[in-house]
């Protein structure tokens, strides 16, 4: 326990003075691009990974969020910074029919349904154009020249998202979760009302979903329908980032974001469009090898370390 | 009225396609009880070994369909045999590990074709593209009329297959019960690849026909994995003819949708079909021949 809380503190003193030590604003994009996917991979961890509803639409729950920001911007003209209270709310708002409909569906049926409103509010949000200015976008201004705000803002809603998970599932709804993952007919024998805590389980995993589009926008300054309710680049990439970091696991979805950002970026200047495959040709290998990704294999890649340090060991000597 | 009858072939003729890219969909499902979602980049495969087909080669498209079936055929099968088999009976915490396989296949094929052809539009413009016949009122394009004749042909042709020859029988076998088929002696890993480069064919087959119609490129995969898959739970998981009719269907409702709500929200009309078959009828149209 007192090894586990110094590895903690010193993640936070490196994640805290890391972007002061680092000035090239380049790096310091690269850093809140890995807070942003963080916090969108731990938000999509607590429903599909925890609870097991694997969920193609989580691009509906972003959009809504940077949507939320974006269009307070663009129609009542305030600061999209209220889109941090608004874009998260306004994705609660809209999880709650959506949960209601799909969680009558199991296993891949729900998966398939919530690509499908994944989909749907893609083409809405272009379509609309009274409302959303379709697929022009929206466009506000950068409030801040310095890129140390928003990477402070982007470590507070990854801690706030972490925290927020690791005290559900250290609490009774976190085993409900669990339970529910493992044997929905057999929690539900036992009493427990699994739509219910479906729901609390959907709820703050869009909440977060919605926050970190909230911020997308405020950091960004620009979105359109295609970018944030994407169904290869939102939704699948949310997905891929946590089973190669490590599905139910509090860090994996970090350490994915962390693998994806910087291999995508290191990649993309070396090998150019060919990036996302040599993503999926990885991505393809974890789930062959590693099915519970990074951290969910942390013991046996521990182990077979130990081993292999071992056998060098003894061949030395 | 002549709209309306306009509205209609022209779904039924595209409705034919898509049902015979579900029926590869359907096929896989059926057997392997998962949901393939590298089905629309095998789509996109197919359509792009037609495009070099004709473009270096000049071999019509309709030709093509013989050179990029047995191609996909193969690749599905390699797919199956290397990638999807090496997870069965790994343990793993998230049930649909083989579905996100899937997505990371789906992943690798796209982005390997972006590699080659880039990213911008390409089309196959042949002798016949844009040439039509007349009945009555009802303009019928001819590349459409041949691609749904014989995307017939292939689903009547699989139907054979499926209900007369022994392999037909062991794919059928395998979906309705695995472990009885292991014990009458059917080797179900082959059947498994078997199965998954028949359904990928059938894939290439129907991407092939729509290249004369259509345009291609890379992310065009995603289209159809979407529309495959609403098909499929429209004519419910495992169905060959609950898949023929719900292709026909879905291509009927798209054009409506088309023609009499918004050219711009046909798609959003497949999707709230999709949803709500999935609440009010799950088994899909199979299960209402059953009652």
């Amino acid at each position: 326990m007192l090894k586990k809380f110094w590895f903690l503190s010193i993640i936070i003193v490196i994640a805290i003075i890391l972007p002061l030590i680092v000035q090239s604003s380049y790096y310091r994009h690269i850093f809140i691009l890995i807070l942003i996917w963080g916090a969108l991979g731990v938000a999509w961890n607590l429903l599909g990974g925890y609870t097991g509803q694997v969920s193609f639409g989580h691009a509906a729950f972003f959009g809504v969020g940077a949507y939320g920001a974006g269009l307070l911007a663009f129609h009542l003209h305030i600061s999209p910074w209220w889109g941090m209270i608004v874009g998260p709310v306004a994705a609660v708002i809209v999880s709650i029919p959506i949960g209601l409909i799909c969680f009558r569906l199991r296993g891949p049926y729900f998966a398939l349904a919530m690509l499908a409103v994944g989909e749907i509010c893609r083409l809405v949000f272009t379509q609309w154009v009274s409302l959303t200015n379709g697929a022009m976008g929206i466009l506000t201004l950068t409030t801040f020249s310095s890129k140390l705000p928003y990477y402070y803002i982007g470590l507070a809603i990854l801690s706030f998202s972490v925290y927020t998970v690791y005290r559900l599932m250290n609490s009774r709804a976190g085993y409900y979760f669990v339970s529910i993952r493992e044997d929905q007919d057999a929690a539900e024998s036992l009493g427990i009302p699994t739509t219910k805590y479906k729901m609390y389980s959907l709820i703050p995993s869009a909440f977060f979903s919605g926050l970190a589009g909230a911020f997308y926008m405020n950091y960004m300054n620009y979105i359109e329908p295609s970018v944030v309710f994407s169904l290869p680049d939102v939704s699948i990439m949310i997905i891929l980032v946590v089973i190669l970091g490590g599905v139910a696991t509090l860090w994996g979805p970090v350490v994915g974001a962390i693998i994806f950002v910087v291999l995508s970026e290191l990649l993309r200047s070396s090998l150019g469009p060919a990036h996302l495959l040599v993503f999926g040709v990885i991505v393809c290998l974890v789930i062959m090898y590693m099915p519970n990704g990074i951290m969910g294999e942390v013991d046996r890649i521990k182990k077979l370390l130990q081993r292999k340090g071992a056998r060098i060991g003894s061949e030395i000597t | 009225m002549s709209l309306f009858w306009q509205t209609l072939i022209c779904g039924l003729l595209l409705g034919g396609v898509y049902a015979l890219i579900a029926i590869g969909m359907t096929l896989i499902m059926g057997v392997m009880k998962i949901i393939n979602l590298a089905h629309g980049a095998l789509v996109m495969i197919g359509m792009y070994i037609t495009y070099v087909c004709f473009h270096y080669w000049g071999i019509d498209p309709y030709i093509a369909i013989f050179i990029s079936m047995p191609a996909l055929f193969f690749l599905g099968c390699l797919i199956q045999k290397y990638s999807i088999n090496v997870l069965i009976g790994k343990e793993s915490i998230l049930p649909e590990n083989q579905v996100l396989l899937t997505v990371g296949i789906m992943l690798v094929l796209t982005e390997t074709m972006r590699l080659i052809f880039g990213s911008d539009y390409k089309s196959v413009h042949t002798s016949y593209t844009g040439t039509s016949f007349f009945i009555g009122d009802v303009s019928v394009s001819i590349p459409m009329a041949i691609s749904f004749v014989i995307a017939m042909v292939f689903t009547y042709a699989l139907h054979i297959f499926l209900t007369k020859t022994d392999i037909g029988r062991s794919i059928r076998a395998t979906a309705q019960d695995k472990e009885a088929a292991i014990l009458m002696g059917v080797n179900t890993n082959k059947i498994t690849i078997v199965t998954f480069g028949l359904g990928s064919a059938l894939a290439a087959a129907g991407g092939t026909l729509l290249v004369p119609i259509y345009y291609l490129f890379p992310d065009i995969g995603h289209a159809f994995v979407a529309k495959s898959f609403i098909i499929t739970i429209l004519g419910g998981m495992g169905s060959t003819m609950g898949a023929l009719f719900g292709g026909l269907t879905l291509g009927i409702a798209e054009s409506f949708g088309a023609t009499y709500i918004s050219m711009e929200l046909k798609d959003v009309v497949g999707f709230v079909i999709f949803i709500i078959v999935l609440l009010f009828l799950p088994g899909g149209f199979k299960s209402l021949t059953k009652r």
